[in-house]
């Protein structure tokens, strides 16, 4: 590992750095030592908790390894079951489900909210407050829905009962586990995303704003014509963070449903989890991990081709 | 504001004018109105929260929509707290099984204050040496912390456990905390933003004075970042708070000796019986769990705010 992060010592002898007027030498050196003592602590620790696990990890998807013997190299045969591996891709079909659902509910109601506070107030405290949920640990937002979604006692099934519809069970049902847990997890991002566009809303200028204004432009027109073509760059990036985070939905499954229904719940992240912990098979287990992986830096690539990230219409 | 208003003072025909006036008021009322049903969507959980916790367990079901706590009691809080005897337990609903909450309790904040000390200061060591000082391969080594945020976590902890195993440290504090104590690649970033932006001339100026780079990093750059610094503590304080998936990993089901409040919560669900959780307790003790997030909310709010709208600019 120490060869790939090139340590920063200075060598003596070799040419250290740019040669340039004699007397800067000296300096040169004392930044490298320098530069050697502060960024020691991290890179050890990244090499050893985030480098050296992500070539290890690629090395044991190629291997049948169930910690209990050393691992024994068996080249492509994890990928190959992979392939054939009919639960896998049903967990992938599920995540993809999640996904669609978290990410298209959360983007629109996080535009909205966005725009609403930036044409309305810049009260940071209707910020903060839209935050909060963000701020709490998943397992305790897990909890909190799965009481208030509880089949014959909780209170979303009683405003649904003052509506007339029968109760509905939420966390039970294969059809509905899903959209559920999706939905809880927009309620916990809804205001952290609206955050994120809100920042870059502030970036476009008001005067645009006024300039419509003056032109009779109404404020629906003002959001189609201005609003959002100038929010496509920043809008590209939070949707790459965001979907890559919603493909890791582990924490609400684990606490609420444990892939339950009859694996109507179970996510990759879920699937992964069981194989290596449950079952030990740490090789499989980690080839399902490389899959994420790619298919992760398939998705974003394709994101920001999409919607042209690199480019602003404002110039 | 002034924008939708400007139409008005316009000297165009006055009667459309004062229509649009008004459907513009109607307009701004309902996106008021939209807001804030957003905010009640935002806040009820939690008042849901404290009305379950202070209701009495065994009651719950007469009265499900309630406004207000059944049949109010501090007994969930009492279960939680190991301060009720079991008789007083079973009889308001709970299981009276002890469990340690107190000792979760104190896992947690120990876990979260020793990871928030150790990788704040490493990386700001680490985000100083990225902004200020020139070395061979800086630019490579940082683009490759950056990368590391791409390998999605669940990646790195399968290796991690087998090395933790291999140290003997699961079921430690070592092993939960290790991972997290020297850096993280947003900890670094984050830091490395404002450290360049910090003026050079002071740097300079105590170099002359024959300060080397460690008097200056401790007694100037860490002093003139106190506010970014003390913000990402607060980022970490609660992410570390917050952290289920590790912790539940190099964690035994039973042994709770190092348990953190998050896998002790996940755990308290899946141990109640079939058909009458006791959810006042559950409450309770989730209550009790968000608290800390909560007050450091109430305490630093704007601040958080700020930052996270400063991580969605850069």
């Amino acid at each position: 590992m120490a060869d790939t992060v090139s340590v920063p010592t200075p060598r003596p002898g070799a040419p250290a750095g740019r040669r340039r007027s004699p007397q800067a030498r000296p300096h040169v050196r004392r930044d490298h030592r320098a530069a050697l003592f502060f960024i020691l602590p991290a890179l050890l620790g990244f090499g050893v908790f985030y480098l050296w696990p992500t070539i290890r990890g690629v090395y044991l998807s190629f291997t049948d390894y169930s910690l209990l013997t050393p691992p024994a190299w068996s080249g492509v045969a994890n990928y190959t079951k992979l392939i054939g591996d009919a639960s896998f891709w049903r967990s992938l079909a599920v995540t993809l489900e999640y996904v669609v659902i978290n990410i298209g509910v959360q983007t629109i109601v996080a535009i909205a909210l966005a725009v609403l506070m930036h044409r309305l107030t810049r009260s940071s405290f209707l910020r903060g407050v839209l935050l909060l949920p963000y701020l709490v640990a998943n397992v305790v937002v897990a909890l909190v829905w799965y009481w208030m979604a509880d089949y014959t006692l909780g209170v979303v099934n009683q405003f649904l009962g003052w509506i007339g519809f029968g109760p509905l069970g939420f966390f039970g049902e294969e059809h509905l586990v899903i959209p559920t847990i999706a939905l809880v997890n927009v309620w916990r991002h809804m205001g952290y995303t609206a955050l994120l566009i809100f920042a870059g809303l502030q970036a476009i200028p008001r005067s645009l704003y006024e300039a419509a204004a003056v032109d009779g432009s109404t404020e629906w027109r003002s959001f189609w014509r201005i609003t959002l073509p100038l929010l496509r760059p920043v809008l590209a990036m939070v949707l790459v963070i965001t979907v890559i985070g919603s493909f890791q939905i582990f924490d609400t499954v684990a606490v609420t449903t444990q892939g339950g229904p009859a694996d109507a719940s179970k996510v990759v992240y879920y699937y992964i989890f069981e194989k290596a912990f449950s079952q030990f098979d740490f090789g499989y287990a980690s080839a399902m991990g490389v899959a994420l992986i790619v298919i992760l830096a398939g998705v974003s690539l394709f994101q920001l081709r999409l919607l042209r990230a690199g480019e602003s219409d404002l110039s | 504001m002034t924008a939708v208003s400007m139409p008005a003072t316009k000297t165009r025909a006055a009667a459309p004018a004062e229509r649009r006036g008004r459907r513009v008021r109607i307009g701004r009322i309902a996106a008021w109105a939209v807001l804030w049903l957003f905010v009640l969507i935002t806040l009820f959980p939690f008042y849901w929260m404290l009305r379950t916790s202070l209701s009495n367990n065994r009651m719950l079901f007469s009265d499900p929509s309630s406004w207000l706590p059944v049949a109010p009691t501090l007994g969930g809080y009492e279960r939680v707290f190991g301060l009720a005897t079991l008789q007083e337990a079973q009889a308001q609903g709970g299981s009276g099984a002890s469990i340690r909450f107190w000792l979760y309790l104190r896992n947690s904040v120990i876990v979260a204050a020793v990871i928030t000390v150790g990788q704040v200061f490493f990386s700001a060591m680490a985000a100083y040496a990225f902004a200020r000082l020139r070395w061979p391969g800086r630019d490579k080594v940082f683009f490759l912390f950056l990368t590391a945020l791409m390998v999605p976590p669940i990646f790195i902890h399968l290796p991690n456990f087998e090395l933790m195993k291999n140290l003997g440290l699961l079921n430690t504090f070592a092993g939960i905390v290790l991972p997290y104590l020297f850096m993280t690649p947003f900890a670094v970033f984050f830091l490395r933003q404002f450290f360049l932006n910090v003026s050079r001339e002071v740097e300079e100026a105590a170099m002359i004075d024959g300060a080397g780079y460690p008097r200056i990093f401790f007694r100037l750059i860490l002093p003139m970042s106190a506010a970014p610094i003390a913000t990402l503590a607060i980022l970490t304080y609660i992410n570390s708070w917050n952290e289920y998936f590790w912790p539940l990993l190099v964690t035994d089901p039973t042994n709770d000796d190092v348990r953190v409040l998050t896998v002790a919560l996940g755990l308290f669900k899946s141990q109640t019986p079939q058909g009458s959780p006791d959810w006042a307790g559950l409450m309770a003790a989730t209550l009790v769990a968000a608290l800390p997030v909560l007050l450091l909310f109430a305490a630093f709010g704007k601040r958080i705010v700020n930052s996270i709208q400063f991580s969605g600019l850069k």
